[in-house]
């Protein structure tokens, strides 16, 4: 048997979900005997069958993998309930296998995953998406890419109609339906369900936070989940500054990305333009704009 | 590999103060699909960064089709294996333009197609690849237990001049096998292989791996410190 093949057939073998009991499977996911599959690739020995050795693989790599998934997302496990998530990250494991080299990415596709199948997350599914919304832009302002923050010289000579201004990469914007940033901070303030000395703390606190999901009511919010001195926070924002955030960031000019943002707000005529620059003043002095190193010098000869 | 500054910032702080020799568990030198182009360039970048002196990952597999088991699955030993994974170590020493080492990993199953046991594996692998060797004595221990081999004989089947570093750890027992979990003193029978394999390869940079339920650093310490008992004997025959 060729090396290419081998490693075909015992990954797939590992990567088949285990039993509820948490052990191999009998029957392959395409319907052949595991005992079977086993037994033509490895070896028994004296004391475990082809079956148990390749056993140990698969429930190394289901352990693994469901460990890093639920450390990176507690705030989705408190929103569904532990029965629940364990079996959403299953599924979702299963239809998306990593693809990256780092653990860092196993949750990169939850988000769209969950939109197109909503029947896991039942009635909780537009909180089980956003809450996931919420954690994966938290994993990307961790450890996102930072480019060189936008000064004040980098604007000097550019045509203020033709500018266009950019946000670092690690920022997210989010239009939440629910406001989740609170929950999930109290989330992580849990001292550990698995803290089996502080049990009946953590109980307490597990029912606290039941009882938070359950009153949670539908209220959008605009959220910014950001970094700052290398720690990430949720800034919320207005409507507006959502708007013009987005426009920006889908590469409208900064005029036009203004002018569409405030088209339909309720915010007086002649209270915009300092609302605008109090922003501006803000988000500047929270390093979210950048300089767009993608421009060819032809594109930035065209800016000005 | 990573972008994100936090990270980055703290391993320059490492190294200001340490040289730093990088160790990886994802370059799958025994996948039968080349090394990703990206996954490359972000190693470079990292190597340029920590300027290592060497690189060292594990003669194992773990990714196929583009998938991850984020696991150090074992090699089947044959030399249609050995030519595949020497070709894959001289690809990735060409791009990152350092020298490699490739450690032997634990292991729990062997295959029906193997043509050579594990250390001739190794053998064939570092001679095609003209590599270097890390020797996980604590690894050798765990596969020895686990298929019935004698781990002297390992040991001293190993090329001692293609040892650049040695790897020691604990493990646990199970009833039917043993597993590599990082996680306990590392036991007397892994210490006479450890004292064996530096009597073969002479003083060489030893690291304890502890990842796992980690002791106290005062008893980590002690059991890393531990080491230098045989690597003192060891300078002391080479000063002889």
């Amino acid at each position: 048997m060729k090396l290419l093949s081998l490693q075909r057939r015992m990954a797939r073998a590992v990567m088949t979900p285990l039993t509820r009991s948490e052990r191999m499977r009998s029957v392959a996911p395409d319907g052949r005997s595991m005992r079977t599959v086993a037994s033509q690739i490895i070896k028994s020995n004296d004391r475990l069958t082809s079956f148990e050795r390749l056993e140990i693989y698969n429930r190394q790599y289901w352990f693994r993998v469901l460990s890093a998934f639920a450390e990176d997302f507690p705030g989705l496990r408190a929103v569904l309930g532990g029965r629940s998530f364990d079996a959403v990250a299953k599924a979702y494991l299963m239809d998306c296998p990593s693809q990256s080299f780092t653990l860092r990415n196993l949750g990169s596709r939850l988000v769209g995953w969950l939109q197109k199948h909503p029947a896991w997350a039942g009635s909780r599914q537009n909180l089980a998406v956003d809450m996931a919304r919420l954690e994966w832009a938290d994993i990307e302002a961790f450890d996102g890419k930072r480019e060189p923050p936008l000064k004040p010289e980098d604007l000097a000579g550019v045509n203020p109609v033709k500018l266009r201004l950019w946000l670092q990469p690690y920022i997210s914007l989010l239009a939440l339906r629910y406001p989740l940033d609170d929950l999930l901070l109290e989330v992580r303030k849990d001292p550990g369900e698995l803290d089996v000395a502080s049990n009946t703390f953590s109980e307490r606190h597990k029912r606290k936070r039941v009882t938070q999901v359950a009153r949670l009511k539908p209220s959008p919010i605009f959220l910014v989940v950001h970094r700052l001195d290398e720690h990430v926070y949720f800034r919320r924002i207005d409507g507006e500054e959502f708007a013009i955030l987005s426009a920006l960031r889908a590469g409208k000019t900064l005029n036009a990305a203004i002018e569409s943002a405030l088209r339909r707000t309720s915010i007086a005529a002649k209270d915009r333009a300092v609302h605008v620059e109090k922003w501006f003043h803000t988000w500047s002095a929270l390093d979210w704009f950048c300089r767009q190193e993608r421009h060819s010098k032809n594109e930035k000869a065209a800016l000005r | 590999m990573i972008d994100g500054e936090r990270p980055l910032r703290i391993l320059d702080q490492i190294l200001e103060q340490y040289n730093v020799v990088q160790h990886g568990v994802s370059m799958y030198f025994g996948s039968a699909e080349r090394a990703g182009r990206e996954h490359l360039r972000r190693l470079k970048e990292l190597v340029k960064r920590t300027k290592t002196p060497w690189l060292t990952d594990h003669l194992c597999w773990g990714s196929v089709d583009g998938r991850y088991t984020h696991d150090l699955l074992p090699m089947p030993y044959t030399f249609e294996a050995a030519k595949i994974t020497a070709q894959k170590v001289c690809e990735v020493r060409d791009f990152l333009e350092v020298p490699i080492a490739v450690e032997n990993v634990s292991s729990y199953a062997e295959f029906h197609v193997s043509e050579m046991t594990e250390w001739e594996f190794l053998n064939e692998v570092v001679e095609r690849a003209d590599c270097g060797i890390l020797l996980d004595v604590n690894n050798i221990y765990v596969s020895s237990k686990n298929h019935g081999f004698d781990p002297f004989t390992y040991v001293n089947s190993v090329p001692a001049e293609r040892v650049a570093q040695i790897h020691i750890a604990g493990h646990s027992k199970f009833n039917k096998y043993i597993l590599d979990t990082h996680d306990h003193p590392v036991i007397d029978p892994v210490w006479k292989l450890y004292a064996r394999a530096i009597e073969r390869v002479g003083h060489t940079a030893t690291l304890l791996e502890w990842d796992d339920s980690i002791a106290s650093f005062d008893e980590v310490h002690d059991e890393a410190l531990k080491a230098n008992r045989f690597l003192a004997s060891a300078s002391l025959a080479a000063a002889v």
